[in-house]
């Protein structure tokens, strides 16, 4: 394997040669979204500058032009994933759209009362809040998979949830809170014997984790282009084929439809069904140059990369005395939760901000979670592709200075 | 009477920070601050003294004395509480009608409106405007 060169990655992301009130900027804010290498600033760029024309209609040369490089990137998306069929992708804003596509029309037409939907209590208030919306339309009801003391799923507890009546599971790949892994494939798999069908919300799992939706089995699986280095408001969604069919539409408009006429209007086929009016198309393309940047890198070698910075920054803040790390799990990605005896997460974050160090703080959308903790918020630091040892070394002595500062 | 108003409070406070060079000396100033803030008795920790739009919990109480209006208040954060002791400064010994008024100046002087976070400047605007109203209320009862 080659050596992997940080500096020469850091080289490309132009915002981390950048400051923070007059320090160096240390971006430890990736699972909230990751910054852009120059490559995807320019293809945004670029397509305004060379191939911007609206897709899928128009006869001339740019709309071709936008068209093919727009249908590229949804070959690149399901590549990424590991579909079958481009047909199966589905282009949107993100993973929230995404969930909220799926309520609205398989959950609508599927779910009947007394039905029954399981989460985890660690989900994202984007995957708990649209179940939540169509529970109260349905009469159907909500199940939580609670956790264990190191923030993994209690799988027996799942089992035991599951009955006939289980329609949907609909589960993150890994934490956003606590970076626990979730083991996927399995949920997916017992969720099958019942009969449900199994969404994941990949909003953290697809930066971090391989993803073979066809090995995995999973029904739906969801992520959004800006936390994968691409620009914000961009998302896919895959489903299985079969699924995808028989859901009626979400929104109508142009693009979707086949025909219409004031009796009837048919729909297109897929994935045009789901993506009525003109989408996101710059931001489309410049999020296959993100998945395009991810490859030439090398997932594997991101990943171990990044468990080298998680194993370090979990050594450096254990050290740190009144410092607690929330969630403990024996398969984490990136991301490091910590509480301090007596100080507050936001003062904490306050004094990091100020040396330049830029991290979460609070509940990280997921209030469920930090009730079921005990928990007003925690600070949260999470590690992308070009982050370094020497910058977790900065987040350890700023958090001691600013110990010293609260107490 | 030697009460400083509302602009001479603001002025002092403007003048204390410009001796402050680093943002990490400001935050440490206004840590102490909260530091030296009496807690709140728990009988106003409650949510009909919570401010809302805050990331921490804020607390403020107000009560008449001698036709001026006295504040107090807390926070669980505490620079925040540093920021919630600056405005207590502020408004505290002031008539209902000063406070109505008052045109708040020194946030953005210090530098706190450009360097809080979004969700904190509208705590901060959420503080003040709770604030104000219950000097209106006082008024009104008056």
């Amino acid at each position: 394997m080659m050596r992997y060169d940080v500096e020469a990655i850091r080289q490309d992301f132009p915002i981390l040669q950048t400051t923070a009130h007059q320090k160096p900027l240390v971006y430890l804010d990736n699972a909230a979204t990751s910054q852009k290498p120059q490559i995807v600033i320019d293809t945004l760029l670029n397509y305004y500058k060379q191939s911007n024309a609206n897709i899928h209609r128009g006869a001339h040369y740019l709309a071709a032009k936008a068209t093919e490089e727009y249908e590229q990137a949804r070959e690149t998306i399901r590549h990424f994933l590991g579909a079958d069929s481009a047909d199966e992708i589905i282009l949107l804003r993100g993973v929230t759209e995404a969930i909220n596509l799926i309520a609205n029309t398989y959950g609508e037409s599927q779910i009947q009362e007394g039905d029954e939907i399981i989460l985890s209590v660690m989900e994202h208030h984007s995957n708990i809040v649209p179940w939540q919306m169509l529970c109260e339309r349905k009469k159907a009801i909500l199940k939580v998979i609670p956790i264990n003391e190191k923030g993994e799923l209690e799988l027996q507890a799942y089992e035991k949830m599951l009955s006939e009546r289980t329609k949907i599971v609909s589960i993150a790949h890994a934490s956003n809170a606590l970076g626990s892994i979730h083991p996927i494939k399995k949920i997916i798999d017992l969720a099958h014997q019942k009969g449900a069908i199994v969404v994941i919300d990949g909003a953290q799992g697809a930066v971090h984790l391989d993803i073979d939706v066809q090995e995995l089995d999973c029904d739906f699986y969801a992520f959004s282009g800006h936390k994968v280095y691409a620009p914000t408001g961009v998302g896919a969604l895959y489903g299985k084929r079969k699924i995808l069919e028989a859901m009626p539409p979400y929104h109508g408009g142009g693009e979707m439809i086949k025909e219409v006429s004031f009796e009837k209007t048919t729909y297109n086929g897929l994935p045009f069904k789901f993506e009525a009016g003109t989408p996101n198309i710059a931001d489309v393309i410049a999020f296959k140059a993100g998945l395009d940047y991810v490859q030439k890198i090398g997932k594997q070698n991101i990943h171990a990369h990044e468990d080298q910075l998680l194993q370090h920054a979990t050594k450096q803040l254990n050290a740190i005395e009144g410092l607690s790390i929330i969630g403990t799990a024996a398969q984490k990605v990136s991301v490091v939760s910590f509480v301090v005896e007596g100080c507050h997460h936001g003062d904490l974050g306050t004094l990091l901000d100020a040396k330049g160090i830029a991290v979460r703080t609070g509940h990280h959308c997921a209030q469920p979670l930090m009730a079921h903790l005990g928990i007003k918020g925690t600070v949260r630091a999470s590690f992308a592709m070009y982050n370094t040892l020497s910058e977790i070394d900065q987040l350890a002595v700023g958090i001691q200075s600013a110990i010293k500062m609260l107490k | 009477m030697a009460n400083h108003s509302i602009e001479e409070k603001q002025n002092e406070i403007i003048d204390n920070f410009a001796l402050l060079d680093s943002w990490e000396d400001k935050y440490a100033y206004l840590i102490e601050l909260g530091k030296k803030c009496p807690p709140l008795t728990d009988e106003y920790k409650t949510d009909a003294y919570k401010i809302k739009g805050c990331q921490s919990n804020v607390w403020i109480h107000s009560y008449l004395q001698h036709e001026t209006l006295i504040y107090e208040g807390d926070s669980d954060a505490l620079i925040v509480k540093g920021l919630v002791s600056l405005l207590i400064d502020v408004f505290s010994g002031q008539t209902p009608q000063a406070i109505q008024n008052a045109d708040l100046y020194f946030i953005e002087k210090i530098g706190m409106q450009q360097h809080l976070s979004m969700t904190r400047v509208n705590g901060l605007a959420s503080m003040i405007k709770q604030m104000k109203l219950q000097a209106i209320q006082f008024q009104h009862s008056s």
